[in-house]
């Protein structure tokens, strides 16, 4: 109907909307928050230029270190277990069991749950059990890193489990038969045809649990919010013991009436981490992706 | 041709639209030229915003605000921030073009956040109607926020089972008025303790619950004593170092509060505030350590006023004979600086109408619930009010609130924390004694660098 030139124009108009919405909601935060993490401020039109002592500060932030390790042994563990439970109940969904459909749905169901509401009720469920052995969750933070591990496997396998089992259906069924007719058995079957066919799955599935390991906030502040909180009898600092990134930073930001900037360095280093592994994640993962 | 001609204005004007509207959700109404300074303005063209900190309190405020603007034409906006939120909340607010003309700090702490927020109220007609100037929030000769609710705490008992066990055989202390001293308290609970099964009750003291819901009670309210009775002696008012001097005292209530109570200290890490509310209501526990705040809940579970007593939290220091309950306040009105000077005028002179007024006294006693410490104050029907009146009367002295110079929220979390693992016996009382000494000085420190 229209001419090549006049239909970019029409698709630059209808960009606009969305694209206004992008650079208000994004673009402009993102630029004023890093700029903000150089600053001094109570609310962000009052913020004075201080330099670099935001993120001294920060790097000096036990509580800081502390949840940034935290974080890295939670995300090993939880990014393993997802991917290896959902990649399993996939498999095992996809085999043409009966009513496979009904347990797709199950599992798919926690996912649909809001993160504070899941937080909440699994502590009802795990301070339930813990308190027939006369502790809780608040009191080691052995509980709280593996009751974290529970939720998110619960709420996550699901969703990776969509993914996974699109990717098994995705395989072309004459591999397998080429294959078989080759001599191949099942486990060669398995690490040869299906692995590689199943690469951009899990090149996503690890994306997804990765980025949203590292971000997580709301199950976190419901379940735990960081406690214990331990005070080091050599500082006298209050270092939370099962407290993530994202929380140290909410909770860093309103910890006292310098710590805004504080607060926003350590934001603008978690988004650096963040950005800079799930970059690295992709090209080794895509590297293994195979053309059909 | 004239087809596509419609097209494109069409596509245009949706896009335009669609536009428009994201940028009305970011938009602001760009009013007040911030005028800075003494509100020398005309308060009827201001208008007032409050940011309420109590939330049970919204819809009484948004009804008083309502009156107001029946009676004056005065605009008043009343907004309530979410539970445990007011200082995300009013961070966010005071960022807009209409920020809150009014809004509340817990004290000086809180006011080192928002001091260049905060006019200057010495001339103002609210703080000359202030029955003390102890209820204002001065700094430098200059008053930043004043006190509108006073609020008293204590050990709540129940009278009827209290009584019961002062007829007993087994009591050693025959009438509730003997009960003035840390050591008698200790004797009547653990005789209380020891024979709850002939009294009825499950345990002495309601189970001291370190749930978020109720965990404020004993790190923030109870350890108000130990550093009540330290500033005394010291003769301060605030510090960058507390010494820990009545630590032992503090060691010595927890101990009673959780070993003679409803439930294995072990449980107390998941207990909720609803859970001894419901014990004291239900009389499975004499006594139940809370505040004034208490008094409507509590008659609302059908507890009468005779049944209702408050006495002295006794740590056994000092003149404990003439120890009173522990009285002030958290809650100073400030108002904003930056506000447009109209603004500031009708501000205060809503604040001023509030506490002079005939609707506007009677809507703080009556609706509210609060004892407001102005000069033309309506007398509370609260019964632990009335109980810590007459033992100011009395010539007891009340303990002050000096837990709003705790140093940060954190601090708190540390010594909560601590109080849990004790009381669960997977920490030792040293953890507590380096929470409240080592972790004030670190936090002081964080605070004021």
């Amino acid at each position: 109907m229209f001419r090549k030139g006049k239909r970019k124009i029409y698709s630059l108009i209808f960009v606009l909307p969305t694209f206004a919405a992008f650079i208000i909601g994004f673009i402009y935060p993102f630029f004023n928050g890093v700029y903000l993490s150089f600053c001094e401020f109570r609310t962000t039109s009052d913020a004075v230029f201080i330099g670099v002592d935001n993120y001294i500060k920060a790097f000096q932030n036990e509580g800081f270190l502390h949840s940034f390790w935290f974080t890295v042994m939670f995300v090993i563990v939880s990014v393993v277990l997802i991917n290896v439970i959902a990649f399993f109940v996939a498999y095992a969904l996809t085999l043409g069991i009966r009513g496979s459909n009904i347990f797709r749905t199950v599992f798919f169901v926690p996912n649909l749950v809001g993160g504070i509401i899941l937080g909440y009720i699994w502590q009802y469920i795990f301070n339930g059990i813990l308190q027939y052995y006369g502790t809780n969750l608040a009191l080691d933070s052995r509980f709280g890193f593996w009751g974290l591990i529970i939720l998110m496997c619960w709420q996550q396998a699901g969703y990776m489990m969509i993914i996974y089992i699109a990717g098994f259906q995705s395989v072309p069924k004459d591999l397998y038969e080429a294959a078989r007719i080759d001599g191949a058995n099942k486990k060669q079957l398995l690490t040869n045809v299906t692995m590689p066919m199943m690469m951009p799955s899990i090149t996503i599935c690890t994306f997804l649990t990765l980025t949203n390991s590292f971000k997580l906030f709301d199950q976190n502040l419901a379940l735990t919010n960081g406690a214990p909180g331990v005070v080091s009898a050599t500082s006298g600092t209050t270092v939370y013991q099962t407290e993530m990134l994202a929380l140290n930073i909410y909770k860093t930001f309103y910890a006292n009436q310098n710590s805004r900037g504080v607060g926003q360095a350590e934001g603008v280093i978690f988004f650096v981490i963040v950005v800079v592994i799930a970059l690295v994640q992709l090209y080794f993962t895509r590297r293994k992706e195979v053309q059909q | 041709m004239k087809k596509s001609t419609f097209k494109r204005v069409a596509a245009l004007a949706v896009a335009g639209v669609m536009t428009a509207t994201c940028f009305a959700g970011c938009g602001g109404t760009s009013s007040s030229g911030s005028s800075e300074g003494s509100a020398s303005g005309n308060a009827k063209n201001g208008k007032v915003y409050y940011l309420n900190f109590k939330p049970e309190q919204d819809q009484a405020w948004q009804d008083l605000a309502k009156a107001y603007t029946e009676e004056t034409g005065i605009e008043v906006t009343v907004k309530t921030a979410a539970e445990g939120t007011y200082e995300s909340t009013l961070t966010a607010e005071m960022d807009k073009d209409d920020a809150p003309t009014l809004f509340q700090v817990n004290g000086p702490v809180g006011l080192a956040n928002w001091k260049d927020y905060c006019a200057d109220l010495s001339g103002s007609d609210i703080y000359k109607q202030l029955t003390s100037t102890d209820y204002a929030l001065e700094e430098d000769g200059k008053v930043y926020g004043i006190a509108y609710v006073i609020e008293t705490y204590g050990l709540i008992y129940n009278k009827t089972l209290l009584q019961k066990y002062c007829d007993s055989d087994f009591a050693t202390v025959k009438s509730i008025d003997d009960i003035n001293s840390f050591d008698k308290l200790k004797t009547v609970a653990e005789e209380i303790q020891k024979n709850k099964d002939a009294l009825g009750v499950k345990g002495a003291f309601t189970s001291a619950g370190m749930d978020s819901s109720s965990d404020w009670r004993f790190k923030t309210h109870l350890a108000n004593l130990p550093i009540y009775f330290e500033y005394k002696d010291r003769n301060i008012t605030s510090t960058d170092a507390i010494e820990g001097k009545y630590l032992d005292n503090y060691k010595n209530i927890w101990d009673l509060y959780i070993n003679n109570s409803t439930c294995d200290p072990a449980d107390l890490a998941s207990k909720k505030g609803t859970d001894a509310e419901t014990e004291f209501t239900t009389g499975e526990a004499v006594f139940f350590q809370n505040g004034s705040w208490e008094y409507s809940i509590l008659t609302k579970a059908g507890m009468t006023d005779d049944q209702l007593g408050m006495m002295p939290i006794y740590i056994g220091v000092g003149d404990e004979a003439n120890q009173g309950l522990c009285t002030g306040s958290e809650n100073y009105w400030c108002v904003n600086k930056n506000a447009s000077a109209d603004d500031q005028a009708a501000t205060l002179e809503f604040i001023n109408w509030c506490v002079t007024s005939d609707k506007g006294t009677t809507a703080l006693a009556d609706d509210m619930g609060f004892v407001i410490p102005f000069k033309d104050a309506k007398e509370a029907t609260n019964v632990f009010v009335k109980i810590d009146n007459e033992l100011t009367a009395e010539g007891k002295t009340p303990v002050s609130w000096n837990f709003t110079t705790m140093p940060s929220e954190n601090w708190k979390n540390g010594v909560g924390t601590a109080l849990t693992q004790y009381a669960a016996g997977t920490g030792d009382w040293d953890a507590v004694v380096t929470a409240f000494v080592q972790g004030w000085k670190t936090e002081y420190a964080a605070n004021n660098s």
